[in-house]
């Protein structure tokens, strides 16, 4: 069953994806865009926060431990309200508080600073069992990276998870979720490092671990569901992706892991996105002005 | 007070300080008996974790606790702990996670077990992270006052204690301060700022130099970041001499940090008495003779220094 509401809702951070990291001129698309429908599901249809209480202490947490995909995160942030969208084209700049990688002290909703991989599950272990011992009912949702799992520090987490705060407090806050898009900056993951057979590994250091394909919003609610109806034991999700979901030229392509697109390679991704033909788009255009905005912004860097 | 290292009373007060303040929690990584959390895992075993020998994954587990609300302390050998300088530098700096990071058998003091053992870099690289003060007290009392400092600061902090036992130094009075430095002896003729292990030989080399009729100043530097820079500058202005003395590499520890004030604001010669090289194997007080730490080594170059 699709979920008409999500789905339009990650088709416009996509196209805020798009558009923040054309401004910026630098950035990492691929990753961003295949992490998008998940934050979506848990911004949208899942957490427990307030945007305007980024520090309230029940909230749900997400720990985005691929930090270079900050971008997906900034876009559904400012969608959710902790910050207006306009600031999104102030990503990469001096004195932005969206950074280049996640810094939990310049923005106010950011749970930990990322982006040195490998780092993210660890700090979630903490969180997961600080919240337990603080008796909040507070969840704590970590996403890693395919490519960062080849860290050592990944393993010290994924052995401790199963068994820290057992037996009076298992991580069963916690859902950990990987975006298994097959690509790293260098190229393919199986022709740098495999980490296949990745459900079998994750089951060996004593994880439930469900599959899915981390697009389909029906795919993603069920797990999330199957994740915090469990007890006794935090929950791993291989979420199946595709690196650039939705921007045909950027779909499984190593290139586009760390390359922001020029503004008129932009505009064609943004038009993918919103799924309009070619002889359709000027028509489509005049109907949208909110579109027609961002799409005369990037036209404009353009003749910059 | 009886000499006593500073690790176990670093256990003693960590426990003391749990009964009132159940957010303390610890995280160790198979070290416990030796960084002397056993006794607090014991008494509060739901507030003290063993992630295993996985240093990383320890730091980064007290960063999500912080984030959580609790204060962790996060506790193995120096060397190991800020051996994981990247998951610090980015969990626990950047992040700003109110962890108290702990590195135990400090210096080339732990003797036998070698340079593999020992933490001789550590306050070199802590002390290059912006948001983390480094600590380092010199005697029990001194101890106990900074760990109760710890659950107190907001924010990271390290802390480097010893495997060996130290003989008091601080009186009985003394309350430690973030950034603040203590006079233990008056003089005039040389500036001799000490920290942590070799303190108490910095005395008796106080005394040894009084013999000589050389009057040196003698200054515990508990705080190595942020360092108290207005006695600095007062004691260096008065005695135009400045040593510095620490059982830990010459490179970037207290004698880099003094060299960057002077430097900076009041330039005053300055010798650095510290290890040289790596580490090795050998009784603790044959190894602090080898490298001028014992109160002998520490006057000849005070000596040797003001050209005396």
């Amino acid at each position: 069953m699709a979920d008409a509401r999500l789905e339009a809702i990650a088709r416009h951070c996509r196209v805020q994806i798009i558009r923040m990291l054309t401004h910026a001129g630098s950035g990492h698309p691929g990753g961003s865009l295949s992490v998008i429908d998940i934050l979506t599901a848990l911004y949208f249809g899942r957490l427990r926060y307030d945007a305007k209480r980024p520090d309230w202490p029940d909230r749900d947490r997400v720990v985005l431990s691929k930090g270079h995909t900050v971008p997906a995160l900034y876009a559904v942030m400012a969608r959710a309200g902790f910050f207006p969208e306009s600031q999104l084209v102030t990503l990469r700049k001096l004195g932005s508080p969206l950074q280049g990688h996640p810094d939990r002290s310049a923005l106010p909703g950011i749970e930990a600073a990322t982006g040195s991989l490998g780092q993210g599950l660890s700090i979630s272990l903490g969180l997961a069992l600080g919240l337990k011992l603080g008796a909040s009912r507070a969840r704590v949702y970590c996403i890693l990276g395919d490519g960062e799992t080849q860290e050592g520090q990944v393993w010290e987490a994924a052995m401790a998870g199963p068994k820290l705060g057992q037996p009076d407090r298992p991580l069963d806050n916690l859902c950990v979720i990987l975006d298994y898009n097959k690509i790293q900056l260098d190229n393919f993951v199986a022709k740098i490092m495999d980490l296949e057979p990745v459900v079998a590994k994750w089951q060996a250091f004593g994880w439930p671990v469900l599959e899915i394909d981390g697009h389909d919003m029906d795919h993603i609610n069920k797990a999330l569901d199957q994740a915090e109806a469990t007890r006794g034991t935090p929950t791993f999700i291989v979420a199946h992706t595709v690196k650039g979901k939705g921007v045909s030229f950027m779909e499984n392509d190593p290139e586009w892991h760390g390359k922001a697109p020029k503004p008129a390679e932009a505009i064609r991704a943004i038009r993918e996105i919103l799924g309009v033909g070619e002889a359709a788009w000027d028509d489509y255009l005049k109907a949208d002005p909110t579109t027609r905005a961002i799409v005369d912004e990037l036209a404009a860097l353009e003749k910059k | 007070m009886a000499a006593k290292a500073s690790r176990v009373a670093f256990g003693e007060a960590l426990l003391e300080l749990g009964a009132r303040d159940e957010r303390i929690v610890t995280v160790d990584a198979d070290l416990s008996k030796s960084t002397m959390t056993a006794k607090f895992a014991k008494t509060y075993p739901g507030r003290a974790f063993n992630v295993g020998i996985a240093e990383s994954n320890m730091i980064g587990i007290g960063a999500g606790l912080a984030l959580a609300g609790r204060i962790p302390f996060v506790c193995s050998f120096a060397c190991f702990v800020v051996g994981r300088f990247e998951t610090i530098r980015i969990s626990v700096a950047y992040t700003n996670a109110n962890v108290k990071i702990v590195g135990t058998h400090a210096g080339i003091a732990i003797g036998e077990d070698g340079y593999s053992q020992m933490g001789i870099e550590d306050i070199a690289c802590i002390r290059a992270l912006p948001n983390i003060p480094v600590i380092q007290p010199a005697d029990e009392l001194e101890t106990r006052q900074a760990i109760a400092y710890a659950v107190e600061h907001q924010g990271p902090l390290y802390l480097r204690l010893t495997r060996q036992s130290l003989e008091p130094v601080c009186p009985p009075d003394y309350r430690f301060q973030l950034g603040r430095w203590l006079v233990l002896r008056p003089g005039h003729d040389v500036t001799l700022i000490g920290t942590g292990g070799p303190m108490f030989n910095c005395l008796e080399a106080a005394k040894l130099l009084q013999a000589d009729a050389i009057s040196a100043e003698v200054i515990d530097a508990a705080c190595i970041k942020p360092l108290d820079e207005e006695l600095l500058l007062g004691s260096a202005g008065k005695t135009g001499h400045v040593v510095t003395v620490e059982d830990h590499t010459l490179h970037g520890g207290l004698g880099g940090a003094v060299a960057e004030v002077l430097s900076d604001v009041m330039p005053t010669p300055l010798k650095r008495i510290g290890v040289q090289g790596f580490g090795e194997s050998g009784d603790p007080k044959g190894l602090y003779a080898k490298h001028g730490l014992d109160p002998a080594g520490i006057a000849a170059g005070v000596k040797k220094f003001l050209g005396r």
